[in-house]
């Protein structure tokens, strides 16, 4: 029998890029990012359906969920455990706030040691900086290998996994030893939907802070163990402070440019003009 | 003197061509920086690989040879390029923003514990001035769009060297040198950076297929979004593409649908594309899309939706059903080409 595994999932909760509607921008034409909905970064959920797979296939494995961000990020914590997550750790703290990914992957490599898991999954990139940074800087700080770019978790046998990768111009199959850090690209299943069941146990699990903020003081004594969300914070996770958030990010934003829809002079055309600008297109070599 | 140091991808014993367009780039930078530009090719049986890092540029070359490092592995490779700028302290690294640059780079940021950002349309040479009163001198300015490419922004490292970065493929152009010249070529005592423990990750198999859809070199891009309606309905957009001799593109909701191959992605998260024609059919426009196709020479839109925004910014802004205009187009085209 395989040995169980400690599945670590790394998520982040970010602003939907993808579809900024009308009601998203602002007079000036540039983005209210205040106005985008919050949701589950979309390859962390690709990263949490393989976690829950290898979940299924072998019999004792958990899956927790590590998020860093501001209180309302536990939603992320909760999603993850509506769809059959074990629980999940919310990373918040002023002292944490604006890291850079170096910044960010020292955090929750100080979160992820006393975690001690075997195997961490998360999303190749969030969509709100598309960096695909903080997963290999994770797995660096932590001395492990990583595997970028998973599609498939083929095999686990406790001691090696095997992984196809997604690259840009095929596919590989690699093998490594654990622990090691893979990183799931979105070409990998979609995860599971929220389960009835989850959704019945975990929808009143709250972190402290929220427990206080309902009024309910008495998180200590009354609550079972599952309706309580982990929340840590610098002084939980130890580690030397010059290196998280703002201090610890060599990178700084100089600036910021939104980009404006500007209007340009375009003609319209109906399917009556079709003709004519085909044989214009031809005319000025544009085809043909 | 603190030079530019680009790490080059080889492929099957060939420079890549984003390589030897931040060689290009790189170039340009050491000029105005007065510094020299660095070259390092980490694989196997490279004798010879040189003369193209040269011709592009490099006033040296790193030459990493070792049967153990082709095909790329991170381990091994982030070794040799954490050792080589320990050793030769460039002020600036840059990498491709490619599967193996955007594995590499974040792992050899961590290690020297220097700032990286990804995916940088362009670089610049700037100074700048902090609220303390610190200034800056000739900082590089990284140049990226960011928020699902609604804003750009521009990063920089201040403290820490070297500054890092990596750089999308197709944003620089690629250039030879003009007037050859003298290189120094250096070989990497690859031994000495590498232990056992590099080694670990397997490749167990690989599957390397040249990219048979490439739209980045076409000259007419016919593409289209989830307006096209289905997988089928992207038959015309092919048979368009065809008769015109294009290649057909897809937008990111095209291609999350199952509309198309995400090789076709057009986009911040596709490619950038410039061709001289852009066909935008049933694409609404969104800035994730139009972020890697407004450079085109001249757009076309077939939407129904006279208000699209893609329409603010195409030539010429077709309104109607695809499935009318497009038919009409080949007619059209057929009858008049001679």
């Amino acid at each position: 029998m395989t040995k169980p595994l400690k599945i670590v999932v790394l998520a982040k909760q970010v602003p939907d890029t993808r579809n900024v509607g009308k009601n998203a921008m602002k007079e000036d034409g540039t983005v209210n990012r205040a106005a985008l909905p919050a949701i589950f970064n979309p390859e962390d959920l690709n990263a949490l359906e393989q976690a829950l797979r290898l979940k299924d296939r072998i019999p004792g494995t958990t899956v927790q969920l590590l998020t860093m961000g501001p209180g309302r990020a536990a939603d992320i914590i909760r999603e993850g455990l509506f769809r059959g997550a074990d629980g999940g750790v919310l990373l918040t703290d002023r002292k944490f706030a604006g890291a850079d990914t170096l910044a960010t992957s020292y955090a929750l490599m100080q979160a992820i040691r006393k975690l001690n898991p075997d195997l961490i999954l998360a999303g190749r990139q969030a969509i709100d900086g598309d960096t695909a940074q903080v997963g290999p800087q994770v797995a660096e700080k932590l001395n492990w290998p990583q595997i970028t770019y998973a599609e498939e978790i083929l095999s686990c046998n406790g001691e090696r996994i095997q992984v196809k990768r997604r690259l840009e111009r095929g596919v590989e199959t690699v093998s490594a030893p654990l622990p090691v850090l893979i990183t799931v690209h979105g070409s990998a299943a979609t995860c599971r939907s929220r389960h009835a069941k989850q959704l019945l146990k975990y929808k009143r699990a709250k972190t402290l802070s929220e427990w206080q903020d309902a009024g309910n003081n008495a998180y200590g004594s009354q609550l079972p163990d599952y309706l309580r969300i982990t929340e840590w914070g610098v002084a939980d996770v130890g580690g030397d402070e010059q290196q998280f958030g703002l201090s610890g990010s060599p990178t700084k934003v100089k600036k910021i440019e939104n980009i404006v829809f500007q209007a340009k002079e375009s003609k319209r055309l109906t399917a009556s003009d079709v003709d004519g600008l085909i044989k214009e297109l031809m005319s000025n070599h544009t085809i043909g | 003197m603190n030079n530019i140091l680009v790490y080059c991808e080889i492929e099957s014993g060939k420079v890549a061509d984003v390589s030897l367009e931040l060689l290009t780039k790189g170039r340009g930078l050491a000029v105005q920086l007065g510094c020299r530009l660095e070259a390092l090719a980490i694989g196997e049986k490279l004798s010879g690989i040189e003369k193209e890092l040269v011709n592009y540029g490099a006033d040296t070359v790193h030459i990493a040879d070792d049967a153990r490092l082709y095909p790329y592995r991170t381990l091994p490779h982030a070794a040799i390029t954490i050792g080589v700028i320990k050793a030769e302290q460039p002020q600036i690294v840059l990498f491709g923003a490619t599967s193996i640059g955007r594995d590499l780079a974040p792992r050899v940021s961590s290690a020297l514990k220097s700032g990286l950002t990804a995916d940088c349309t362009s670089l610049e040479i700037g100074d700048h001035s902090d609220t303390k009163g610190n200034t800056y001198k000739n900082l590089l300015y990284q140049i990226r769009p960011a928020f699902g490419g609604n804003i750009i922004a521009t990063i920089i490292n201040p403290e820490h060297r070297p500054q890092m970065a990596t750089v999308r493929e197709g944003v620089m152009k690629k250039e030879p040198l003009n007037v050859p010249k003298a290189a120094e070529i250096r070989k990497v005592d690859v031994k000495q950076y590498l232990s056992d423990t590099d080694f670990v990750v397997e490749i167990i198999e690989q599957h390397i297929e040249e990219r048979k859809i490439d739209i980045k070199g076409a000259g007419i891009i016919v593409s289209g979004g989830y307006g096209v309606g289905s997988k089928d309905n992207f038959k015309l957009l092919f048979d368009l593409a065809a008769v015109l001799g294009g290649e057909v593109g897809a937008s990111r909701a095209a291609v999350d649908a199952g509309f198309a191959d995400h090789a076709r992605q057009v986009g911040q998260t596709g490619v950038t594309v410039r061709p001289k024609l852009y066909i935008a059919c049933g694409i609404s426009g969104q800035i994730q899309h139009t972020a890697g196709m407004d450079q085109s020479a001249m757009v076309i839109s077939i939407n129904t939706d006279a208000a699209a925004p893609i329409n603010q910014i195409a030539d010429y802004a077709i309104v109607g059903d695809l499935n009318e205009i497009i038919p009409k187009m080949i007619k059209s085209y057929k009858e008049n080409s001679k």
